[in-house]
Order: C-alpha cells, then sequence, then structure tokens
C-alpha cells in the first residue's frame, strides 16, 4: 500500500544506502517561456549544443546542465543578453552512486527584466571536484560558493578567498556529503564522554 | 604604557599590539593606542556585542574612525538543521525548518511546504482555506518580524522607546499565534498539504480585534520615529546601496525594494493565492537605512489589509478542509482538546484502536515512516520579511528528503555589510547591518 522497499527500518538511523535518480533529458516542445530561453541562448550563444549537455523540464522548472569549462561563457551571456540579472547562490548535492559525476552544483537564476527563473546545474568527479568560481559574474555568490566549499568539499576555482563559512576553519571533512555520518563527533561533558548519536543503541 | 587596566589589558603581537576590551574605563585604553602611533587599527566587534544584531561577527579596519574595510564572521549558530532533515520524514521537516529564520517561522515551513507540494504534484489540491489560513498566518508574522527588525534597529541606534512599543505590538501577533498553533515560535504549524488544524474557536474574533489595536497602535512608533531629527541623521543616507549592488549581490526584500524596484514576489510571482489579495508593493527611492525603514513602516499596513481580506475569506470557508483530502499525504491530526491537553481526539482513538485494523495500521505506517515523495528537483520562493526565501528541495522518491537547502535572505544579504559601510563612519555601520535585518539563526542554519 505504501510502497516500502527495503529492510523496512523506519527509524532513519539504519545507515542512508539510497539511490537518488535524475531525470532524463526532455524534448521540445518545453512549454511555457523555456521555449524562448533555450533559443535565445542558442542564438546569442554559438558552442551551444557544446556546453549544454541536456535540458531537463520538470514540475514546471527548467534546468540546464552545463559543463563546468564553460559555465563562465554561459553565465555572462545568460546575464548579459538574456537578463538574467540575479543568480540565487549555489548549493550542492551528493549523488554517490553517479560515478564520474557525483557532486552536483545548483545555481537558480532569476530574470526581473522578463520574470522568469531557470536553473543551471553542473556536475564533477568527487576526486576532481573544480568548478570555476561565479563570483566575477554574480559578486553575490561569494558566500554561497563559500558555503558549498565547506559543506561539499567542492573548488570554485577562482574565488577571491575560499574558506569555510559556517563550520570551524579547522574541520575536517565536508558534513553534507551523504557519506559523512550525522553528528559523528563525540561530546565530551566534565570527563564524562557522551557518545555521538550514530553510536547510540536506539539508533542503531 | 600606564598601569595595568583589568579591563583593557594588552599584549604584543607579530600583527602589533592587541588590546582586549571587556568595558571600564577608556581612558587608558586610548592613551595606549595613542601611544602607538598607528592610524590604522583593527576591531574586532562581536560576535557577542549588543549593538551586532545577534551572534555575527564584525571584523573593521579603521583609520580614524572611517570604516576602511569591514568583513562579517558567521557561523556561530550552525545547526546543521539541513543534514538534520536527511535523517527525517517529510513532515517531521516542518519542525526543522521552522528553527532557522526564528524571526519568520511560518515563512520558512511554507516555503519548505510549497517546495514538498510541487513535488508531490498537489499544489493545485491544497484547500482554498488552507491557503488562506497560510496567508494570514504569514502576514501575521511578517508583523512580528518587522517589528523586532524596527526595535532592535531603534534600540542598536540608541532609541529605547520603540523597542518598548515594536514588543508591545508583537505580543499581539505572538497570542495570536499561540491561540492557534499552540506556540509563540517554531510552531511547525504549516505541513505538506495544509496546515496542521484548522482555526479554534474565536480565532477570528481575537484576530479582528488584534488588527483594530495594532492598527491604531503602530502610530505611536511613526510619532516617535518619522521626522526626529536625532533619528533622520542617523539613518539618512547611511548604509546606501543602489540597484546595481543589490542585483550584482542577490539583495531582495526591503533592501531592493528601497532602491525603487517595486520587486515583491507576492505580486510578482504569486503563490498561496496572493493574487487575489488587494495591496501594494512599497517602496522607497533613498537606498538608505531611512528608505528601509519606512518600508518596513509601511509594509505593516499592507499585512493588515491582507490579513483584514483573510479574515472576511475565513468567515465564508467556515467547515471548510484544511488539509488535501489524499489520506496517503495527509497527516492525520484530529487533535482535539482533553482533560490532560491537547492530543489526537477522541474519535479518532476510537476508530484506530476499536473499530478499524486497517485505519490503525495506515496511521502508524504514515506516522512512522511516512509518505513516499516523487524523485526529482523543486525549486520555490516566497517572499519572506528579508527577501527572497528559496527552498530548494531534492527528492529520491523515498520517505526523507535527500537534500533540502535553504537560499536565505538573511546570509545572502548579510554580504552587503562591506559595500553598506566601507567609506563611512564605524558608528554607521550599525544603522547599515540594522537595515539589513539579517537573522543569525537563518544566517547560519
Amino acid at each position: 500500500m505504501f510502497g516500502a522497499k527495503g529492510t523496512g527500518d523506519t527509524s532513519g538511523y539504519g545507515g542512508l544506502v539510497r539511490k537518488a535518480s535524475t531525470a532524463g533529458s526532455s524534448e521540445r516542445p518545453y512549454g511555457g517561456y523555456f521555449d524562448d530561453v533555450a533559443d535565445d541562448l542558442e542564438r546569442a550563444y554559438p558552442d551551444f549544443s557544446d556546453a549544454i549537455e541536456r535540458v531537463v523540464v520538470d514540475r514546471g522548472e527548467i534546468t540546464l546542465h552545463v559543463k563546468r569549462e564553460k559555465l563562465v561563457e554561459v553565465a555572462l551571456i545568460l546575464r548579459d543578453k538574456l537578463k538574467f540579472e540575479m543568480c540565487m547562490g549555489v548549493n550542492g548535492v551528493h549523488y554517490p552512486e553517479q560515478t564520474g559525476r557525483e557532486l552536483h552544483a545548483v545555481y537558480p537564476l532569476l530574470s526581473m527584466t522578463k520574470n522568469q527563473r531557470i536553473r543551471l546545474e553542473v556536475s564533477v568527479a568527487d576526486g576532481d571536484a573544480h568548478i570555476p568560481s561565479l563570483v566575477e559574474v554574480w559578486a553575490g555568490n561569494n558566500w554561497h560558493e563559500r558555503e558549498t566549499f565547506d559543506m561539499f568539499g567542492i573548488i570554485f576555482d577562482g574565488h577571491p578567498g575560499l574558506t569555510r563559512i559556517l563550520m570551524p576553519d579547522d574541520w575536517e571533512g565536508h558534513p553534507q556529503r551523504k557519506d559523512y555520518a550525522l553528528g559523528g563527533i563525540a561530546v565530551e561533558y566534565k570527563g564524562a564522554t557522551i557518545p555521538a548519536p550514530s553510536e547510540r543503541r536506539s539508533y542503531k | 604604557m600606564t598601569t595595568f587596566d583589568p579591563y583593557a589589558p594588552s599584549r604584543d603581537t607579530t600583527e602589533g599590539k592587541v588590546f582586549s576590551v571587556t568595558g571600564g574605563d577608556w581612558d587608558a585604553l586610548v592613551q595606549d593606542i595613542g601611544a602607538t602611533k598607528e592610524e590604522r587599527v583593527v576591531v574586532n566587534m562581536g560576535p557577542q556585542h549588543p549593538s551586532t544584531h545577534g551572534v555575527l561577527r564584525l571584523v573593521l579596519e579603521l583609520e580614524g574612525e572611517t570604516v576602511t574595510e569591514a568583513r562579517c564572521g558567521i557561523g556561530y549558530l550552525h545547526t546543521g538543521i539541513e543534514k538534520n532533515m536527511e535523517y527525517r520524514n517529510w513532515t517531521q521537516g516542518t519542525t526543522f525548518v521552522t528553527r532557522m529564520d526564528y524571526l519568520g517561522p511560518l515563512h520558512n515551513e511554507t516555503a519548505y511546504c510549497l517546495a514538498v507540494e510541487k513535488l508531490l504534484g498537489i499544489t493545485d489540491d491544497v484547500p482554498e482555506r488552507a491557503s488562506v489560513i497560510r496567508v494570514m498566518m504569514m502576514e501575521l508574522n511578517r508583523i512580528s518580524s518587522h517589528m523586532v527588525a524596527l526595535g532592535t534597529g531603534a534600540l542598536e541606534l540608541g532609541a529605547m522607546g520603540p523597542m518598548f512599543f515594536a514588543f508591545r505590538d508583537r505580543e499581539t501577533v505572538l497570542e495570536i499565534f499561540e491561540m492557534i498553533t499552540g506556540l509563540r515560535m517554531n510552531m511547525a504549524y504549516i505541513r505538506p498539504g495544509g496546515v496542521q488544524q484548522d482555526l479554534p474557536e474565536g480565532a477570528l474574533t481575537k484576530i479582528r480585534d488584534g488588527v483594530k489595536l495594532m492598527r491604531k497602535n503602530f502610530k505611536d512608533n511613526a510619532t516617535l520615529l518619522i521626522g526626529n531629527s536625532i533619528w533622520m541623521k542617523r539613518t539618512q543616507g547611511i548604509g546606501y546601496l543602489d540597484l546595481a549592488g543589490c542585483t550584482t549581490l542577490g539583495i531582495t526584500g526591503p533592501v531592493l525594494r528601497s532602491t525603487g524596484m517595486p520587486w515583491d514576489l507576492r505580486k510578482v510571482q504569486p503563490y498561496c493565492g496572493y493574487e487575489n489579495y488587494t495591496f501594494d508593493v512599497v517602496t522607497a527611492d533613498t537606498c538608505d537605512v531611512y528608505g528601509r525603514f519606512l518600508i518596513r513602516m509601511n509594509e505593516l499596513e499592507q499585512s493588515l489589509r491582507i490579513i483584514e481580506q483573510c479574515v472576511v475569506k475565513l468567515d465564508k470557508l467556515e467547515g471548510a478542509p484544511v488539509m488535501v483530502a489524499d489520506k496517503k499525504i495527509a497527516w492525520p491530526a484530529q487533535l482535539a482538546m482533553g482533560g490532560d491537553g491537547l492530543g489526537n481526539s477522541l474519535d479518532h482513538i476510537r476508530q484506530i484502536m476499536g473499530t478499524s485494523m486497517e485505519s490503525l495500521i495506515h496511521h502508524f505506517k504514515l506516522v512512522t515512516e511516512g509518505f513516499h515523495v516523487p524523485a526529482g528537483q523543486a525549486y520555490v520562493a516566497i517572499e519572506s520579511p528579508r527577501g527572497e526565501l528559496g527552498a530548494s528541495v531534492v527528492s529520491d522518491g523515498g520517505t526523507r528528503p535527500y537534500r533540502v537547502h535553504f537560499r536565505e535572505p538573511s546570509f545572502n544579504n548579510l554580504q552587503a555589510t562591506a559595500a553598506m559601510s566601507e567609506g563611512g563612519m564605524v558608528a554607521d555601520i550599525i544603522g547599515a547591518v540594522a537595515s539589513i535585518d539579517p537573522v543569525m539563526g537563518g544566517v547560519d542554519r
């Protein structure tokens, strides 16, 4: 009835073995203003077919999957020619089972002139987690890129000062990756050591 | 070097002489700094300084009293909410997100629930009464949030009176919240599919009275501050940031509207049925702290107008459902007040425990495991009191979020601190930060 699969563990602490699937490419017509955005970008940017790996339209949102080498070029065209003046930051998503493209960076863009929203997505391999920084294009991405670096370990090349922003400077690991356990830090209180949540019996 | 001062000890480092100021007599400190013959001073303000609007740390480089460089240190309130949500089911997520921006809990919940509903594909199935209640609660929340912004902003600039008035009026809103949700903040009241429970008896009367009272009371702060020569001198022309600065920095909310840009997501990209309400987008064209202050003052009245329209709508929708009809999603929260407080209603307990085994299984599965959300990602943005609050939600098809990220307006807008205050006086940085209205719970999440 509810479609439960797997171990039937309902506590949520049985370890995160989960597979996320991402939607495949969408076919034209995309619907709404999405076709216009794609057409305008194709016209304004000759390398379109090379730079845009695929276009996904899902739940009324359009996502352009961009090759990382072309990200800055595409961003500049989108900002200057297609009037996407604002970038709403960047956030990471970790898909460990997508070998070769484990780490995704997602950029929601907003055009106030045309009242439109699109999304850019860049995926890189875990061992080579470098993405060019967009701080030169949208200065407001500065802190967002620092946060994504802090949480996922994605290195934004060309960022003016890529340091941790939320976690302490000497922190080890990147907490929002899927291979990072929840609360794996032993708490010490007046000599007594309290095991981390993931080590407690009730959560196992 | 004068005699040892316990309030301002000093030590030599490779960077130069470091003074730790903890209070007391400043004379010794001033003498000592005078002796160093350095014009350039680096001041560390916060993270627990009463005028830094929460646990914000400001590192300021000063030449005399002029700020040449301002940097923010954040992260003191980081609680790992986004990570924690991946270990709880979708409905439990509201309990987490409500604690992010603690002055706008209902906005956080709504943004999150709208994103989950978008993934579920039930956006159009949310009952009208639930949407109206959401709008009403969000507008009440906008008032209480702006009240803190105005009150603490004035306090930080040295005006005590506005704080008293602001918190008096905020109390009116919090009492309404307490009556409807049981809590004054962090309510987890808005749930995927609707709201947790219907309004209690007498709520609309209380809201009507509250609106009347607030409309009268709001005049107090307006009388106190608008045209007040000290207030004008502390705010006019301070913290300047124009439209170009706002767009490149991704600034939204009152700061963007203070540049004359009428950008309000409630108007331009309506959600929850905002297109059915009459209200104005408030702007100013001064790009300064005063403009942002006026916008917040005037938005109070606009929120009251929306609340009044909500009350009229709710009167007509009396008895209509407040949760989606789909029992696979609707949280079984048939609550009722019993002798020992609020709990599951006796009717519901009688049904699941006494008459229907299937209902019991259903209740158990839904509460412990939760509902499945089809795989995919969604981004939903709403207009929080501080600007665009965006919820990026990714599902892998399971009963728990795969990834949730909040694009927090406070986090983003705080980046404007340097642009607003470099080249200005050190005293004005306080006004500039206050006009951004950052909530550190939202900044650090």
